[in-house]
């Protein structure tokens, strides 16, 4: 259903960092959404407050999980949910990362903050089909340890083999936080990662700053601009196409996006303001 | 198949036969009156509710409705309101949502009144602003059902140009004061020694039925040749025109261009240009509850990429500055939105021009664009090395529109 939203119950709460929780959802009745894929994104409702677009941050049989970060009012009344109550939901939106088109190839994976959430159905995805894809990288940055999401499943993924090179990295950490990882930004840990660039396809969300940063290294190493794979956001309203709100330059994101090639982002993501 | 649709000609009291003939149908006909000093658009009862013997005199900045003595009906310029309004009103109701005693949520959408319009007088280029958001609401992957329901239930009877206004410039948006496709009747008024008539063309099955209803008589050459000879004088008195060049590339290669800085220091942000203009589409949503706190409902209203809270993101603007929002406007209408929709956002009826409250001309701010970057073509030619990104050969070429 993409005009009205779908009541949806939340069965599960998962307090991931002090602003940020993972709800698991599952259709209320007996009409649920299209099935969805990695990278694409719910208009998640909160009944009297308003509607946000979040992207699907695990996929199961029936039940979706959305990451929200407390930034607004919507936001902030997602984070506030308790099982049991009721949400409503729009989607599937959007492009997804298309995973299946670098079969064969290595994989890169980047992650900034809540970037992470987008990326995670990717790296479950390789990991269920794991003989399909060469070396499977992924890196990941934070502020600081506490604003790490996952936290279980970062552990588990960093002792997998599956998973040729699993990093995590924060900005910031503090005096007795118990971190004894990196520290720095999530681009010092390129060089730990094991891929052949011409035969890469790397995938990237997190803030603006870290993407630019990133892609613009990866495009050093020779990775081929359209095999960098980034999912940008924007203020959105409908997700349909139609408000507007989520135009950067001729990309409607609701629409093309949220996953564009660094081919068709690099120009619109150099200008300030756009 | 023109050949099979009727040319008639039709007396001036013709049209009120129209209107009462699209009454009869149960049709809401809606068209231009004067209302508080200006032509608007309203629900007409009678055709004596046209502005006749009112035309209007606009300059950037500056509106005014002076008297006619030809009591002409049609020889106004485009007033503040356009058919947007009606197809793609103001605020509509998305859906209900209810929480029910036990925590459940239903959701519903929100029920439409079915309104069938006919609209008289619709200016040649607004019709081609109508085409530009059926391919915005109605032509993509998804549909926005009100406008469609709307759009699709709407008949639209055509006034074409011949008295065109000093904020114009249709000509060079590749549109003219004729109109040749998009509507249902085409009407052209001709005032002489012969009389006050209109010569009437069919554009549609429902035109012709239409037209069978309403006394009428076989177009004349004489009236053929006067209407069209008047059109074609329009083509030629247009007040304005955008500067002959590719206007997608000079705007796409303008992104960093200094003029964003001037116009923005002009520019007071009041979004007053989004809201007239026909083809500017963009909607926010709001929630609002009643007391019980049970109830909510979502509305769709218009919004103005001109509003800081337009592109608010993690708890600020992207665009914070004047200079990146006027950018972001006149990028859009004249460049991105080909990229978007397959066609120029601008249809060239000058509203924005005479509406703006300290008269910034979007065909002046072109032409300084435009004046800009060939000088920087021509610094950067000069020291043997062509700018980045500006893809000169295609730029000096007019792209033909439509
Ligand atoms: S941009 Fe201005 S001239 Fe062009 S269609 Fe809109 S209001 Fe009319
Ligand atoms: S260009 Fe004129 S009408 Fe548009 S926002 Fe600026 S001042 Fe207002």
């Amino acid at each position: 259903m993409t005009e009205v939203p779908l009541p949806y119950r939340v069965t599960r709460v998962h307090r991931e960092t002090a602003d940020t929780v993972t709800l698991a959802l599952v259709p209320a009745g007996p009409a649920a959404s299209a099935p969805f894929v990695p990278g694409q994104f719910a208009m998640v409702y909160a009944f009297g407050v308003g509607e946000i677009p979040v992207s699907v941050s695990r996929i199961g049989r029936r039940t979706l999980h959305h990451t929200v970060r407390s930034v607004g009012a919507v936001s902030a009344a997602l984070c506030a949910l308790r099982p049991g109550a009721r949400v409503g939901l729009r989607g599937p939106f959007g492009t997804g990362w298309e995973l299946g088109r670098a079969a064969g190839q290595d994989l890169l994976v980047v992650a900034g903050g809540i970037g992470l959430a987008p990326l995670r159905p990717l790296v479950l995805q390789a990991l269920a089909a794991r003989s399909r894809y060469g070396r499977l990288n992924l890196l990941v940055g934070a502020r600081t340890p506490g604003d790490l999401l996952y936290a279980r499943q970062l552990r588990s993924w960093t002792a997998q083999r599956a998973l040729r090179h699993c990093a995590v990295t924060v900005d910031r950490s503090a005096d007795g936080d118990g971190w004894w990882g990196h520290v720095g930004l999530v681009t010092a840990l390129l060089k730990h990662a094991a891929f052949a660039p011409e035969n890469t396809t790397a995938f990237l969300c997190g803030p603006e700053v870290m993407i630019r940063a990133t892609a613009r290294d990866l495009l050093h190493r020779g990775l081929p601009p359209r095999r960098v794979r980034v999912s940008l956001e924007r203020n959105m309203r409908c997700a349909t196409g139609h408000c507007g709100h989520c135009q950067l330059g001729g990309v409607l994101l609701c629409r093309d996006g949220p996953v564009i090639g660094w081919d068709r982002a690099e120009a619109l993501c150099s200008v300030r303001e756009l | 198949m023109s050949d099979r649709r009727t040319t008639a000609v039709l007396a001036r009291t013709g049209l009120d036969a129209l209107v009462q003939a699209l009454r009869a149908r149960g049709r809401t006909v809606v068209g231009p009156t004067v209302r508080d000093g200006a032509v608007v658009l309203a629900e007409l009862s009678s055709a004596e509710e046209l502005p006749f013997g009112w035309g209007t005199r606009v300059e950037a900045g500056r509106y005014r409705l002076v008297r006619r003595a030809d009591g002409a009906a049609f020889a106004h310029t485009a007033g503040p309101q356009s058919w947007k309004t009606f197809l793609h009103p103001g605020r509509e109701k998305l859906w209900d949502a209810d929480r029910t005693a036990d925590g459940q949520l239903s959701v519903t959408e929100a029920p439409r009144a079915h309104i069938s319009y006919a609209f008289l007088g619709v200016r040649p280029c607004d019709l081609r602003a109508v085409a530009v958001q059926d391919r915005v609401l109605a032509g993509g992957r998804y549909r926005d059902r009100g406008y469609q329901e709307r759009r699709t239930g709407a008949l639209l009877i055509a006034a074409e140009c011949t008295e065109p206004g000093a904020t114009c410039f249709c000509v060079s948006m590749g549109g003219g004061p004729g109109a040749d496709a998009g509507f249902d009747l085409a009407l052209t008024e001709v005032v002489d020694e012969a009389g006050h008539r209109f010569l009437v063309r069919a554009g549609s099955d429902a035109g012709d039925e239409l037209l069978a209803e309403v006394p009428h008589r076989p177009a004349d050459p004489e009236t053929k040749a006067v209407a069209r000879g008047a059109v074609d004088a329009a083509r030629e008195r247009m007040g304005r025109a955008m500067p002959p060049v590719d206007l997608r590339t000079l705007l796409g290669d303008s992104l960093e261009a200094d003029r964003w800085d001037d116009v923005a220091a002009r520019c007071l942000t009041c979004g007053n240009c989004t809201m007239v203009c026909p083809t500017c589409f963009c909607t926010t949503t709001e929630e609002v509850t009643d007391l019980t706190g049970d109830h909510a409902e979502r509305w769709q209203r218009w919004d103005s990429c001109f509003d800081l809270d337009f592109s608010h993101l993690h708890g600020g603007p992207v665009r914070a500055s004047a200079r990146s929002r006027y950018r972001q406007w006149l990028t859009h209408k004249l460049s991105t939105w080909y990229e978007q929709f397959g066609s120029s956002g601008c249809v060239g009826c000058g509203r924005c021009v005479t509406w703006c409250p300290v008269g910034i001309d979007i065909t002046e701010e072109a032409a300084a664009l435009h004046d800009e970057l060939a000088a920087r073509l021509r610094q950067d030619g000069q020291r043997g090395r062509g700018a980045r990104g500006v893809r000169d050969v295609r730029y000096e070429r007019k792209e033909p529109e439509r």
